[in-house]
């Protein structure tokens, strides 16, 4: 069962941040983590593992919980909230 | 030179809001600094406030006008195998009663009616402005880095939610713990008010709260939940992170949404609903255990970011150790104000505050509750002996039926009678 994510996100309001609030070593992602924990346990699918063997991050879908950095054990990923006012804008809550 | 303020809260969330409401209630010049929108446009509850716990720390006539949903008079739990549900409905004159119990709300339209009832007690609330470090005066906390300024103040109040970067720079708090902390989805599906009321059996203004646990999550610790909004219905899944990152096989968290929805006994539930909003948060579950440093000088931790919430698999609750810890700091740091003294051993009468209230004591009565339900066999074996139970009980098949306690007790020893079980059992009295 593979989801697609992106009509559900589509139902949220965004405010797109231009700069990713995330960021990835990938030197340290390919050395230490051979599990890639960020590629199942985020809830939007903000990560995907690509036929390169990189993560590759789409950071405008991010629903802002914050899973990715508790599950990333490697200390690979760098995540901080976006900038003020951007990112997901909950209308419910 | 940057302003200065007696006190700033880092977040407009439920904890950070109540702090500010009694500072300014008290006279103290106080700021609070949100980085979304407006308040609540960055918060996610259940979500359901119980109300009793949270009420000695208001005025009478606080919650008056306050946007509930719906009040919580049907309480259901429902124990599900993989092809059948036990469900156990309580409803109760005292769940009926005013004042209520517990409401259901949502966090964008109840965080904004707070904010302007902290405005107008006099505090400032500034959105937009995001705090991304703390300043310090040696170890002593000064005022914080935001994104327009620095402001200087007496005391910080740390209300930036269960991730809690503040507290970790102020190395209150240790790395997390994948452990502690359970990932929440969430979707509000849209639903005409009768058609609530109709399917839940509630009358207008009145609710229903919905548990699931069992296959599910396949083992893992957490489950399903339902709350009743006006005219829209909360759904959703949480699981333990740590579960999660390490069940076999591999379940995607997109996924969880889905399989919820599948179950036959949600999906008449939602039917012809319309899915406005998809959430997501993670959930402090980790108790006394996860508790960081609650002082520190010039600094005070109060709500999620202090990992207050306590799960017990029948009530799920952390808005009101959220509400009530931000007025217990509050309350220190209004004598901390007339003393002037704003040190780490000064801002420690929080912590007495809080041992003497609910919020710890409750942490501290259920804090094994975890073990109990971090264990697969409340999901699988135990859920599934009750459906079994119940199946045998009410099938008719072609063949003539045994005595029905002969049947019911067999079933029970096949799926309690063993020394798992025992110790099940007896993890649970702890509790």
């Amino acid at each position: 069962m593979a989801v697609n994510i992106k009509p559900k996100l589509g139902l949220n309001a965004y405010k797109v941040d231009a700069t990713s609030h995330i960021a990835i070593n990938h030197e340290i992602c390919k050395t230490k983590c051979a599990i890639k924990f960020c590629a199942f346990v985020c809830p939007a699918r903000v990560y995907t593992l690509g036929a390169d063997g990189l993560i590759h991050i789409e950071h405008d879908g991010c629903l802002e919980c914050g899973t990715c950095i508790i599950a990333c054990r490697s200390a690979a990923l760098t995540w901080h909230y976006p900038t003020a006012g951007q990112g997901v804008q909950y209308r419910f809550g | 030179m940057a302003d200065k303020v007696d006190v700033l809260v880092v977040g407009a969330g439920l904890a950070g809001l109540a702090a500010a409401y009694h500072l300014a209630d008290a006279g103290i010049e106080t700021i609070v600094v949100e980085r979304g929108d407006y308040p609540g446009s960055k918060n996610v509850t259940g979500g359901r406030l119980y109300l009793n716990p949270v009420r000695p720390f208001f005025p009478v006539d606080f919650w008056n006008d306050a946007p509930f949903e719906r009040a919580v008079v049907k309480e259901k739990l429902t124990m599900l195998s993989a092809r059948a549900g036990t469900t156990v409905e309580f409803s109760s004159d005292a769940l009926r009663a005013e004042p209520r119990h517990s409401c259901t709300i949502l966090r964008a339209k109840f965080d904004q009616w707070l904010a302007d009832k902290v405005s107008e007690k006099g505090a400032f609330i500034i959105p937009k402005n995001k705090v991304d470090d703390l300043i310090f005066d040696g170890a002593r906390v000064v005022g914080v880095k935001a994104t327009d300024s620095e402001l200087l103040a007496d005391v910080v109040v740390v209300a930036d939610g269960a991730l809690s970067f503040i507290a970790e720079k102020a190395k209150l708090r240790a790395h997390r713990d994948p452990h502690h902390y359970a990932l929440g989805v969430k979707e509000i599906i849209e639903l005409p008010a009768q058609t609530i009321q109709d399917r839940f059996g509630v009358r207008e203004g009145e609710g229903a709260a919905q548990l699931f646990f069992g296959s599910i999550t396949d083992g893992m610790v957490g489950g399903g939940f339902l709350y009743t909004n006006r005219e829209s219905i909360s759904l959703g899944m949480v699981v333990g992170i740590e579960a999660l990152m390490h069940h076999d096989p591999r379940i995607e968290a997109p996924e969880l949404m889905e399989i919820l929805k599948a179950r036959p006994e949600v999906a008449p539930l939602i039917d012809g609903g319309n899915t406005v909003e998809y959430s997501a948060h993670v959930i402090p579950e980790g108790g006394i255990a996860m508790m960081p440093k609650l002082v520190g000088d010039g600094i005070i931790v109060v709500g999620d970011a202090a990992g207050f919430g306590l799960n017990l698999g029948i009530t799920v609750r952390g808005m009101d150790f959220a509400l009530a810890s931000g007025a217990l700091a509050a309350r220190a740091i209004k004598d901390a104000k007339a003393k002037n003294d704003f040190s780490a051993a000064s801002l420690s009468a929080y912590e007495k505050f809080l041992r003497d209230s609910f919020v710890i004591q409750d942490l501290q009565t259920f804090g094994g509750m975890m073990r109990v339900l971090d264990n697969p066999r409340m999901y699988t074996r135990y859920p599934e002996t009750i459906a079994n139970i119940f199946e045998k009980l009410f099938w008719l098949g072609d063949t003539p039926k045994e005595k029905l306690t002969a049947t019911a007790l067999r079933e029970a020893m096949r799926g309690f009678g063993n020394l798992d079980a025992l110790k099940d059992a007896f993890g649970l009295l702890k509790v």
